[in-house]
């Protein structure tokens, strides 16, 4: 009785894990999240979650096409998802259409497909997208909603299409959109007042600005998740936040007038979200543990350096992009010790 | 700095340290251990490999139509660079031919084919009872006679690894029972069932090569063992060895990995373990040395694991050398309906064989049989997305991601300097990949790929050597010819004026002569 079977090579159990599984996982995360900044900022949130996500795919789809790819396989591996969903959650709620449709482009076909597509690229591609509409729409990206407490009269849904879509300037925008804390933060920094005194403001909330620090917490939430399935590794989210913390320490401890407290930093903008989301993508980060410590390192640094003396209120996008330069070498210099060397 | 290590590797066992990496996978290995173990019915033919070891084929010493006797020798290995292999019963050699080898490569190999007459009857045996007075060099000549190699699946000569440890003052003999991969149990039923035989086998060798000091290192999930070993051991008579449970975490039974988990020391890179002052053998490895040395058994059958949800009754079987796989399998109940992969050896490093015809060898722990829905892969191979898993994981500090990104861009000499020659390819990398990269796969090719450049190099650089020195062995040969020529020129030319001396001479003489004798002629 002999019989003939087919050969494989080891290992002979294939592996649990799969890449469209991990990016599934981290838009699992993300819902906690996605649901805050809907509460505090309104349906927009999730327009433009869809707008991006939408204009990712169609990108990805035509990349995939052009350069000839397995379209299911690629197209469900969930990467392009989360690049649209990451950018989306960093564009202000209200942000016409067109600002996705720029940024996607740029994130998906140059950062992306350009580079050779998913595990080639250098940059981060949301964070790419995110830096390009900055600096080229820089009054479109900072035009922030009111978190809800603060903005009753705040669009609803159809309201909202119509401006996302149409253009029409909502009625009341003065009364419910303003500058996000980490703005009134710097200009009023920049104008000479005292922390203290800016902070009375009522876009302030008990350690970030009102609103935002929920949304951080549940994404750190979301972040949580991700670190006990072993989606991403302690490391970069630890030393972001750690260096953030460590670094604006001393400075408010000394000046706690012209400083704003560490937990202020940390809770405001995007920096939870960048430091298990968008600072944590594999591809275009550290890939040993200690390069980890030093990526995220770098991250909190460069944040905090140009949310003092940069010209943009928040510094997360480029600090991100520019460690991810960084971080080939990095790569070379944390290289583990082999085995009995 | 090796002398420190040789001090450090002293305590091994006393305390537990990590490797790095590992996994923790579902063991598997219950299934095969419900029924004991059993030896399956003579095989009509048996077909013995002359070559089963690490190292070069051996020569049979029996011709067709000869009859054997259990026991006899079939294929003379010299013990110098081959291992014997004995005949695994009484019968006559019906052909010593060409087979297909039950190997990854698909080469085939001389075998001897021996046809059982059912007696099983032994050759005359002389074990040796004094072994306690030989010297060890005695002990290593016998246990080569018996052609004894390691059978933890890597196959090395074990008189050849003796060889290295004399020379090397080993202090401690490290048995490693701690059997890894899901589905293998073979060492664990054998440690069950036979604790006192791997004592003794543990004894021989520690006499052998001197050593101050025995540990046995069993897996801490391995219940019933640890009972066993700890009766056996506790029986008056029995020698002082340390009994140390290890964690079960995948690699944990390669060499390297379990004496870093018992030292905290490391192997260095491209060294043994003697050169830290420790030997390490497989428990099977022991049980066999011990049959050799106190019965005069030479190898001819082993303890192997038939399983896998491909089976239809997993067990151990005591299987002779040159069985069939198709025997066993049938012996455990044939295979179940959707049986697709059959593997030698464990799912994470065994290689999976095309046929059932292959035969049984001294390598073969496990005869795996997987279903279809366990081998199916979810998705095809992706590429990296860098996230650093593989490298997590793996038990020699390499970064998997790397070494598979110069392997697949022909960049040897980068993959060489990274570490590719360190790699163990223990799969793990492979299993934890989300972009299901055959990483493992990879680094055996590339590994391969060094091997043969070195040969390659090696036999350039021979080559150069020899053009170089031919050369100058031209050049000197042509200098001295031309020195030769120049002499000889020289002592012409020293002839030449000589003779024009010695002919000026006579010339002068002549005339001188004829001078005196004749007569100028007149005008
Ligand atoms: S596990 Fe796979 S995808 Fe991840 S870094 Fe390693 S090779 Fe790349
Ligand atoms: S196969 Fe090699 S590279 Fe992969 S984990 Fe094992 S030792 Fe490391």
């Amino acid at each position: 009785m002999n019989r003939q079977l087919a050969t494989g090579a080891a290992p002979h159990i294939p592996p649990s894990v799969t890449v469209a599984g991990t990016m599934r996982q981290v838009l699992y995360a993300l819902v906690p999240g996605i649901f805050a900044a809907t509460w505090y900022f309104g349906p927009g949130v999730l327009v433009q979650i869809l707008l991006a996500s939408v204009f990712a795919l169609a990108f990805e789809w035509l990349m995939l096409k052009l350069r000839k790819r397995d379209l299911r396989l690629f197209l469900t591996d969930g990467s392009a998802l989360v690049t649209g969903v990451l950018f989306a959650l960093c564009v202000p709620p209200l942000a016409p259409w067109w600002i996705s449709l720029v940024a996607m482009l740029f994130a998906v076909v140059f950062a992306k497909h350009l580079y050779g597509g998913l595990g080639h690229n250098i940059f981060n591609p949301a964070m790419v997208g995110y830096a390009v509409v900055l600096i080229s729409f820089p009054q479109e990206m900072t035009q922030w909603l009111l978190p809800r407490p603060l903005a009753p009269g705040a669009p609803g849904l159809l309201e909202t299409l119509g401006i996302i879509l149409g253009g029409a300037a909502p009625a009341g925008w003065d009364a419910i959109s303003g500058a996000t804390p980490l703005d009134s933060l710097k200009t009023g920094i920049d104008s000479g007042r005292i922390v203290p005194e800016i902070r009375l403001a009522a876009v302030f909330g008990d350690f970030g600005g009102l609103g935002w620090e929920w949304i951080a917490n549940w994404y750190a939430l979301g972040g949580l998740y991700l670190l006990y399935r072993r989606i991403i590794s302690w490391h970069v989210p630890a030393a972001v936040v750690g260096s953030v913390v460590l670094l604006s320490l001393p400075a408010w401890l000394l000046d706690p007038g012209s400083n704003p407290a560490p937990l202020q930093h940390v809770f405001s903008g995007a920096l939870v979200l960048g430091a298990f989301f968008i600072a944590t993508d594999p591809v275009s980060g550290c890939a040993s543990n200690r390069g980890r410590l030093w990526f995220g390192a770098g991250v909190g640094l460069i944040t905090l350096a140009i949310r003092r003396w940069g010209g943009y209120p928040d510094g997360v996008a480029f600090a991100v992009l520019l460690m991810n330069m960084a971080a080939p070498l990095i790569d070379r210099y944390t290289r583990p010790r082999i085995y009995g060397q | 700095m090796k002398q420190d290590l040789r001090r450090l590797t002293r305590a091994a066992g006393t305390r537990l340290h990590h490797f790095h990496g590992g996994l923790r996978l579902r063991h598997h290995k219950q299934q095969s251990c419900r029924l004991p173990v059993a030896r399956p019915p003579l095989p009509s033919r048996l077909t013995v490999p002359l070559q089963q070891h690490a190292g070069e084929t051996v020569a049979a010493c029996v011709q067709p139509g000869q009859r054997v006797l259990k026991g006899d020798l079939i294929g003379d290995g010299e013990c110098q660079r081959g291992v014997n292999v004995h005949a695994p019963t009484s019968g006559h050699v019906e052909a010593v031919s060409q087979h297909l080898l039950g190997h990854p490569s698909g080469l085939a190999g001389p075998c001897v084919v021996i046809r059982p007459d059912g007696a099983d009857q032994w050759r005359a045996r002389q074990p040796l009872d004094d072994w306690q007075s030989l010297a060890g060099s005695e002990l290593v000549q016998a246990i080569c006679q018996a052609g004894i190699v390691g059978l933890g699946g890597a196959v090395f000569p074990t008189h050849r690894k003796m060889h290295h440890g004399q020379a090397a003052r080993i202090h401690t003999l490290i048995l490693n029972g701690a059997e890894c991969e899901p589905f293998i149990s073979c060492d664990e039923m054998l440690m069950r069932e036979q604790p006192r035989k791997i004592l003794a086998g543990a004894r021989v060798l520690q006499h052998a090569i001197g050593a101050e000091r025995t540990v046995i290192a069993i897996e801490d999930q391995m219940g019933a063992v640890r009972e066993a070993l700890e009766a056996a051991i506790a029986e008056p008579g029995a020698a002082a060895i340390d009994l140390v449970c290890v964690p079960a975490i995948y690699p944990e039974g390669g060499e390297r990995q379990l004496i870093q988990v018992l030292t905290g020391q490391e192997v260095p890179s491209g060294g043994y373990p003697s050169d830290i002052g420790l030997l390490c053998q497989n428990v099977a490895t022991a049980a066999a040395v011990a049959d050799a040395i106190l019965e005069d058994r030479p190898l001819l059958e082993r303890y192997v694991t038939v399983t896998g949800s491909g089976v239809r009754e997993p067990r151990n079987v005591l299987a002779l050398v040159g069985t069939p796989i198709a025997d066993l399998i049938e012996f455990c109940g044939g295979y179940a309906p959707d049986a697709a992969r059959l593997v030698i050896g464990g799912p994470m490093m065994g290689y999976s064989l095309d046929s059932d015809a292959h035969p049984v060898v001294k390598a073969t722990n496990c005869v795996l049989v997987l279903c279809h829905d366990e081998i199916a892969s979810p998705q095809p191979e992706m590429p990296c997305i860098r996230c650093g898993e593989c490298a997590r994981v793996c038990p020699a500090q390499l970064l998997p991601q790397q070494l598979h990104w110069q392997i697949r861009n022909g960049l040897w000499e980068d993959a060489g300097a990274s570490g590719l020659r360190d790699c163990i390819e223990c799969g793990c990398c492979d299993f934890v990949c989300p972009s299901h990269i055959p990483l493992a796969q990879w680094f055996r090719h590339g590994k391969g790929e060094l091997r043969a450049r070195r040969r390659q190099q090696l036999a350039a650089d021979h080559a150069r050597e020899r053009y170089l020195t031919r050369e100058a062995r031209l050049a000197r040969q042509q200098a001295e010819r031309a020195e030769r020529m120049a002499q000889k020129k020289r002592a012409l030319r020293d002839d030449a004026a000589r003779q024009r001396k010695v002919a000026a001479a006579i010339g002068r003489a002549a005339r001188k002569r004829s001078a005196d004798s004749e007569p100028e002629p007149g005008p």
